[in-house]
């Protein structure tokens, strides 16, 4: 009933067609819209070096974000504390240069990554074991990790002084004209796509979020599936505050604070419907894209940019609105398809 | 076989269960998580008044109901929604707007009355849009209140921007301040207790107030026996934008300052001694005195970690935990509770 937005395998045809009807066309066109409109306004917005970069780079954090949390939505639970993670991961990594200034680059994606998904793996296990509801175990996790990181870090910072150069010039380089970082967020979108898409792993998280009881009664082992999905998006806010490490070239105690709207902002405007049981990654890469745009654009067209927040608010608000709009339409589709079938 | 797979789901589908009537009346009263709240608090408070000096006194409890009135006034309306099996994550957003609307209304020389007055509209409208977001389209109310937190903050740092509005009226400010009975008991705690009143009369002496509960344990069978479902969420999501409003205008007097950042993560500071005091966060259970000590007694945690000398984020990090401590232990109750009968009278295990 809730497969809107989930991905089937049809012939070429059927495919053609679904690409304009598909959620994330909406999606990328908005995207597109916003870019082309603060481009008009201000050429350099796209067509120079800055900016260009900017377009690329800026949303890449967001986008590693939007992907974990859009593994959990999918399994019908939410994970609030990522942005606690984000920073907890970025200044333990911080603390491994600073007692170990010449640790490889290697060995701090790797702190950064186990870090996080050892956070996510405590939120799953409550999610799972407990069984209480995602938000409330996730709401608490978000002030406990954020808690530990500021009783951590107090008023002190990791500055650049403290990061080796080859780490730091990781977050502003280039290959050929694309930022380094773009290309990890990028090949990270493209394992978790095909894996949710193709992996029996990925199927069965889908099939529990459009129905747990179902997906329990066919014998699909629940549980195994949403510490996954925790843990992979733990992982994924680890990665994330490595790279702003490495981008941001420090870190502090509120490092990553109040990401974790906009992580849910950019999955569930992207498609993934907060139901659980629909939506892509794709989407919610799109849906990363078109809010940081949107962010970059405002003081480019005249707006003030302390309303991105309200406009975040009243994005996340228009796709929840929009998915129960379709999903109504399409189970109206589906009732007069059966009556079809009847006569 | 497919009989235990189904009183597994049935069993996984928390806590909708009724007042066990079979026990007697004095383990009914005694043995709940309600009673075992006040209990801790009293305990907590007795350690903390022998284990740290000077903490024993008036001085403390002042400050104490000063610094957790605005908990107390959101947490019973927000406790309502709960118990329908909703819930209300933009209340920290609404203090923040409506202390942004009275900032503003006072800085445009509106007077004082007339600036409350637009904060409260500001409080009752936020709860509006949420209610019929709710009601009206049938959204999740998670998800919209993860939207309107968003949105009415946004609102607030849109209005405010960087500016901090300190210019209020003495008389409110001192009155928003002030004691009833002075070193002893807070101005505002009278508010708080006719409030508290309120939504206990109303949610356990009238017919209103059942509805409520029928609600939260099955909304369909509430619906068929005549429970106006969509007009009761829509109120109790107004009376908590109403009442957020109400903490939004104390918290800019009492503190003097209208900035942007006003209530910021304070739905933590509800809704975590809202389930610790005994409130089912799936719905359908809970009762005024232990939302009340709840609150109290997660104030008086940090009350005395702060005395002690325990910084603010230590404080947070100790709230946090609570909250995910109160989840769990309802979750173990209800199994202990379940396992035992199950035991004698099932011979299948499940």
């Amino acid at each position: 009933m809730t497969a809107t937005g989930m991905p089937h395998r049809a012939g070429f045809g059927a495919g053609v067609g679904r690409v304009f009807r598909a959620r994330e066309t909406g999606i990328l066109i908005a995207f597109l819209a916003v870019t082309a409109i603060a481009t008009g306004v201000n050429p350099t917005f796209v067509f120079s070096t800055d900016g260009w970069r900017n377009l690329l780079l800026t949303p890449t954090l967001l986008i590693l974000l939007a992907i974990g949390e859009a593994m959990v939505i999918i399994t019908r639970n939410v994970d609030l504390s990522v942005g606690s993670i984000f920073g907890l991961s970025a200044w333990t990594c911080g603390q491994v240069y600073l007692a170990f200034p010449h640790a490889p680059i290697v060995v701090i994606f790797i702190v950064g990554i186990v870090c996080g998904a050892l956070l996510g793996l405590v939120n799953g296990l409550i999610v799972t074991i407990a069984k209480v509801p995602a938000l409330v175990v996730t709401l608490g996790t978000l002030y406990i990790y954020r808690g530990i990181a500021v009783l951590w870090a107090g008023s002190n910072l990791i500055d650049p002084d403290n990061l080796p150069s080859d780490f730091q010039s990781l977050g502003h380089t280039s290959i050929w004209i694309i930022p380094k970082l773009t290309i990890i967020a990028v090949v990270v979108a493209v394992i978790a796509g095909w894996a949710l898409r193709n992996l029996r792993a990925g199927r069965e998280m889908y099939a529990i979020g459009s129905d747990p009881a179902a997906a329990t009664l066919y014998g699909l082992r629940t549980r195994r599936r949403v510490l996954t999905a925790f843990i992979l998006s733990g992982a994924l806010a680890g990665l994330t505050g490595v790279l702003f490490l490495s981008y941001n070239a420090g870190a502090s105690s509120q490092s990553g604070s109040g990401y974790e709207l906009l992580a849910v902002a950019a999955a569930v405007v992207g498609g993934v419907a907060i139901f659980g049981g629909s939506g892509t990654i794709l989407g919610a890469v799109i849906g990363a894209l078109l809010l940081n745009t949107i962010s970059n654009a405002l003081p480019v067209v005249g707006i003030p940019d302390v309303w991105q927040q309200a406009i975040t608010g009243a994005l996340i608000i228009a796709a929840i609105i929009l998915d129960r709009v379709l999903l109504l339409r399409s189970t109206r589709k589906l009732v007069i398809a059966e009556e079809a079938s009847h006569v | 076989m497919s009989e235990s797979v189904i009183d597994k789901l049935a069993a996984g589908d928390h806590a909708r269960t009724y007042a066990n009537y079979d026990r007697p009346a004095w383990r009914r009263i005694l043995l709940n998580q309600e009673s075992f709240v006040v209990l801790l608090l009293i305990a907590f408070y007795i350690v903390s008044c022998v284990a740290l000096p000077n903490y024993a006194g008036p001085t403390t409890i002042d400050f104490l109901l000063l610094n957790i009135a605005p908990f107390l006034i959101i947490a019973v309306p927000e406790a309502l929604v709960i118990i329908t099996g909703e819930i209300d994550l933009s209340v920290g957003s609404i203090v923040g707007l409506s202390s942004a609307a009275l900032g503003l209304a006072v800085h445009a020389h509106l007077g004082i009355g007339a600036a409350i007055v637009i904060s409260l509209v500001v409080g009752l409208l936020c709860g509006a849009v949420n209610g019929l977001l709710v009601t009206l389209l049938g959204l999740p109310s998670l998800a919209v209140t993860i939207g309107t937190l968003a949105l009415y903050r946004g609102l607030a740092v849109g209005l405010l921007g960087t500016n901090a509005y300190s210019t209020f009226p003495a008389f409110w400010t001192s009155l928003a301040g002030g004691d009833v009975i002075p070193g002893a008991i807070p101005t505002i705690t009278v508010l708080v207790v006719v409030l508290i009143a309120i939504f206990a009369v109303l949610l356990h002496f009238t017919p209103f107030g059942r509805g409520i509960f029928a609600i939260g344990l099955g909304k369909d069978a509430a619906l068929f026996s005549g429970i106006r479902v969509g007009r009761t969420k829509l109120l109790l999501f107004v009376f908590t934008g109403f009442v957020s409003a109400i903490a939004g205008i104390y918290l800019t007097l009492q503190t003097t300052t209208a900035v942007s950042s006003n209530g910021l993560g304070l739905e933590l500071d509800v809704i975590a001694p809202v389930l610790l005091g005994g409130v089912s966060v799936f719905g359908g259970k809970g009762a005024v005195p232990g939302i009340i000590g709840g609150v109290l007694l997660i104030g008086l945690i940090q009350s005395a970690l702060s005395f002690a000398g325990v910084n603010s984020d230590g404080v947070t990090v100790v709230t946090g935990a609570l909250l995910i401590a109160s989840v769990i232990s309802t979750t173990i109750l209800a199994w202990a509770r379940r396992r035992r009968p199950s035991a004698r009278s099932r011979t299948t295990g499940a």
